[in-house]
């Protein structure tokens, strides 16, 4: 493999990587708080791309991105109060099946709001067919725009939640909800918080891809599959965690091209899953007891 | 012998609805019928891991299609011009003649041996994956099965054998006995509504049953506290497996029949949304609750397939996921739903009340 | 040799020496109790006994044979039963089945026997059922028989705990704390229970706070703190041992 082979499967994957990244936090911020998985977090980046592409046709791109972003989270803080607020005493089961109707209540609405054609957004900087030479390896502009954005949000978000209020609330709500409340947190407004954040992060992640993936209006469980493998890989509830498993994917998935047909790339993740599943639910960077924590 | 009294009703309302769409000349209900007779075999045996043993299992589909496609792939292959093995499978009676689609003459497995091979590949499978899988609770759990489905899904879809994206056609009927054969062929259509009958009755009273019996309580002790199941000598892990590998062959044996029924099966039978509706069914049923998951499995594939809803069809479905897991999130079929409609609108509304994070974290 | 023999056992949480290098045995038949301040070890020296942790090290035997770090549904079948502090009670199944389920390893039937109503299994079926309903009569609660096991009230759930334990027909029965959280009738009827267990053939093993109901009912007694032994003898005995009442209530320089 030459180099430049070499450097365009590393760029690939840490592009692709990135976006499962921002899945698996999105899953976090909500486990953390709330000890739910949603498996909805993959419509939220759907919705993102779809809203931000209706919005680019009168709006210029930044607004329309903006504007979709904002958007989509008022729809995971909807979910909140319309759904997860009346939930009572839900068994993990519950919790799932609940998610998933969710999942696909959303995704079909897309559907007919949308229908099913493939659309994306522009790319940001240039056509599909511009490109930069990064030592012989050929990237679209757009590469760039996913990396230095997702780079920012993770860096956004680790500064939010360390300095801010709200962020330092919603931490201690994920370490004791009790505690948290006895110290006055509004617990079920972090909820919300926690939602909408989710849902931000999942939208602008969608907007990002978009031009490279395109958008579709199933596109969002796939992405939650592997939103969630990544999530499980580095550790669930941790997000630094996230960041370095959607590294490890998204190498493995580019990389498996070169041995594997192409139609076994989407089951890489899965099987990585497995293995890590069967080997050390935890995680690479999660807690032993964590997994062996939430029951049926 | 109470509780085989419901069995004794689903006789007769088996034979009932035959005769009023024969009469009405809506025989194709029972076609539609047929179909979601199968698919319930599958829930029943999933109510027995989930609601029974208190497991989650999102790739049922998995097992289900691996009857299916060992079936298609088994009885469609044709032998003639194969090498020593396929003489000697011939020789050893293993083999059947049946004219294809184009009247061609071909040499096939017979649809008995298929279905055995079938059942040992998926009580295999089961086996290997329940090991390592069982383990894993809640989330975890979900997700290891989750993803063992999606396997399973990617490699019917992406091998040339398997037929890739157009799956199998032209599969050969299944000759039961005299005469009677699982077929898709139209004229044949009330005999197997029948075969299928018989297929869930004979389920529902063998898991019935199982469920009042020593390992039914064992299984139910799993689930109302595993600690203390094992204190009392259950050896939880082992049954966990035995009745993951159960429900598995309960799977693999509607995918054997539905797909000679059908004369066919494609990769929508392994997909993960199948998986998902077999879950959702039996917590909509009620978990442990067989009839409940027999007459929601029935009423919503068959509503499902005759179209009802349209192009809505998978919208509504969610609904339905997410109101029964608000409303009634032990189940739809339960005693204490039926108390009138005074008692439901109370629920509603302490349910619309709610707004505290109780119960969560 | 004791019918049950502790000898050395030891476990450590993260560096806290939980049970530490403790020894006792105690007789067949016999009534011991083990009493110590809280945290000094004594359910976790349980959950060794019945197989729900690993020792670190030492031994555990049952009329000589080793049952140290086996899994407990395999230490149920040395004839060893348990009840729970938090009692663990199975949900969603009613009284009567609760104590069905500790028949389980007396009985044999399984699952091809089940799903084809067999008679071989039928005839064991009634046979559970009434061994079951003889053992929630001889507890006192067979009036409850048909109600959900978890809408007990608290004093009965923990008769049923030791119903469904003694439906195994243990030869070593462990109860933990069973007058916890009980009045001073209920934990009259806890005591008169454990002596007609006792007389039923059965060894007990018994964790309890309740001073009263300890003297009254122990052959026995040893004493832990912080996961070590610290005396061992008669009722009598203990009660005077000047170790035991500095652990208890304290050092007056402390």
């Amino acid at each position: 493999m030459s180099l430049e082979q070499f450097l365009q499967y590393v760029l690939s994957g840490v592009t692709n990587g990135s976006i499962y990244a921002m899945a698996a936090i999105g899953f976090n911020i909500v486990y953390n708080t709330t000890g739910i998985i949603n498996f909805a977090q993959g419509e939220f980046a759907m919705l993102g791309g779809m809203t931000a592409i209706s919005l680019s046709a009168f709006l210029p791109l930044p607004l329309a991105i903006a504007l979709s972003v904002f958007l989509v989270s008022l729809v995971g803080a909807l979910v909140d109060f319309a759904f997860i607020r009346r939930l009572g005493k839900p068994t993990v089961l519950n919790m799932i099946i609940m998610t998933i109707g969710l999942s696909i209540a959303i995704r079909e609405v897309a559907l007919h709001i949308w229908d099913e054609k493939v659309r994306s957004l522009p790319y940001f900087t240039g056509t599909e067919v511009s490109s930069i030479n990064i030592f012989g390896a050929y990237i679209s502009p757009q590469v760039l725009w996913v990396l230095g954005i997702s780079g920012i949000i993770v860096a956004g978000l680790a500064l939010f939640f360390r300095y801010t209020l709200t962020g330092r609330a919603m931490r201690a709500c994920a370490s004791n909800i009790t505690a948290a409340r006895l110290c006055g947190i509004n617990t079920r407004n972090m909820v919300t918080v926690s939602f909408m954040l989710a849902a931000a992060i999942g939208a602008l992640a969608g907007c990002i891809v978009s031009p490279i993936t395109q958008t579709q209006y199933d596109c969002g469980t796939p992405l939650a599959i592997k939103g969630f493998t990544v999530a499980i890989l580095g550790g669930l509830g941790n997000s630094a965690g996230a960041v370095a498993g959607g590294i490890v994917i998204g190498l493995l998935e580019a990389f498996s091209i070169s041995v594997l047909p192409l139609a076994y790339k989407d089951a890489v993740a899965i099987t990585v899953l497995l293995i890590i599943l069967f080997v050390r639910p935890a995680g690479l960077f999660g807690k032993k007891e964590a997994a062996r924590l939430k029951e049926f | 012998m109470k509780k085989y009294f419901p069995i004794a009703a689903l006789a007769v309302f088996v034979i009932l609805f035959q005769a009023a769409a024969s009469l009405a000349g809506r025989e194709y209900y029972l076609t539609q019928l047929t179909m979601a007779g199968y698919y319930s075999l599958v829930i029943l045996g999933l109510t027995l891991v989930m609601g029974y043993a208190g497991q989650i299992s999102m790739g049922h589909a998995a097992f289900f299609a691996m009857g299916g496609y060992t079936a298609a792939v088994m009885t469609t292959h044709d032998l003639a011009a194969g090498g020593a093995l396929a003489q000697a499978a011939v020789s050893l009676g293993l083999t059947v003649t049946s004219t294809n689609a184009f009247g061609a003459k071909i040499i096939h497995f017979s649809p008995w041996v298929s279905l055995a091979a079938a059942v040992v590949l998926t009580v295999s499978v089961a086996f290997l994956i329940g090991i390592p899988i069982l383990k894993l609770k809640g989330h975890y759990l979900a997700m290891g099965t989750l993803g063992f489905g999606i396997i399973v899904y990617r490699i019917v879809l992406g091998t040339h054998l398997f037929g890739e994206a157009d799956g199998i056609s032209d599969v050969p009927e299944f000759g039961l006995a005299g005469g009677i054969a699982v077929s898709g062929d139209p004229a044949s259509r009330v005999q197997n509504y029948y075969i299928a009958a018989v297929m869930v009755i004979l389920t529902i009273t063998l898991l019935l049953n199982l469920v009042d019996s020593r390992i039914g309580r064992a299984l139910r002790s799993i689930h109302g506290n595993e600690e203390a199941a094992g204190a009392m000598g259950v050896d939880t892990s082992r049954y966990k497996l035995s009745v993951f590998v159960l429900s598995a062959v309960f799977a693999c044996v509607a995918g054997v029949f539905l797909t000679h029924f059908n004369g066919g099966i494609g990769p929508s039978q392994a997909d993960v949304m199948k998986s998902v509706s077999f879950v959702a069914i039996v917590a909509v049923g009620g978990m442990a609750n067989l009839w409940g998951a027999l007459v929601m499995g029935v009423v919503l594939n068959f509503l499902s397939l005759r179209g009802y809803f349209g192009s809505y069809d998978e919208l509504v479905f969610g609904g339905i996921l997410i109101f029964i897991m608000l409303f009634f999130p032990d189940g739809l079929l339960r005693a204490e739903n039926f108390r009138g409609p005074a008692a439901l609108l109370d629920r509603a509304r302490s349910v619309l009340k709610r707004g505290g994070d109780n119960g969560i974290s | 040799m004791g019918f049950l023999e502790v000898s050395g056992l030891s476990r450590s949480f993260s560096g806290l020496r939980a049970v530490d290098g403790v020894s006792f045995s105690v007789e067949k038949n016999a009534i011991k109790a083990v009493i110590g301040p809280n945290g000094a070890g004594k359910t976790t020296l349980f959950n060794l006994i019945a197989g729900a942790l690993e020792a670190d090290s030492g031994e555990i035997r049952i009329r000589g044979a080793a049952i140290q770090n086996l899994p407990p549904f395999r230490i149920a079948r040395h004839g060893v039963s348990r009840t729970f502090q938090n009692i663990k009670l199975f949900s969603h199944m009613t009284v009567l089945e609760n104590v069905m389920v500790g028949r389980h390893i007396r009985t044999r039937a399984g699952m091809g026997q089940a799903m084809l109503r067999l008679p071989g299994s039928r005839a064991e079926e009634r046979e559970i059922r009434e061994r079951s309903m003889e053992m929630l009569s001889f507890m006192g609660i067979a009036g409850l028989a048909d109600q959900e096991a978890t809408s007990l009230a608290f004093g009965k759930q923990r008769i049923l705990e030791i119903a469904r334990a003694m439906a195994t027909e243990p030869e070593l029965l462990l109860l933990d704390e069973p007058a916890a959280g009980l009045n001073m009738y209920e934990t009259a009827q806890i005591s008169d229970l454990i002596t007609k267990i006792r007389e039923r053939g059965v060894t007990v093993l018994v964790i309890e706070h309740d001073m009263s109901l300890v003297m009254n009912i122990s052959d026995d007694i040893v004493v832990l703190a912080s996961g070590k032994k610290i005396a061992e003898g008669k009722p009598m005995e203990i009660q005077k041992n000047e170790e035991v009442i500095r652990v208890y209530l304290g050092d007056e320089d402390a």
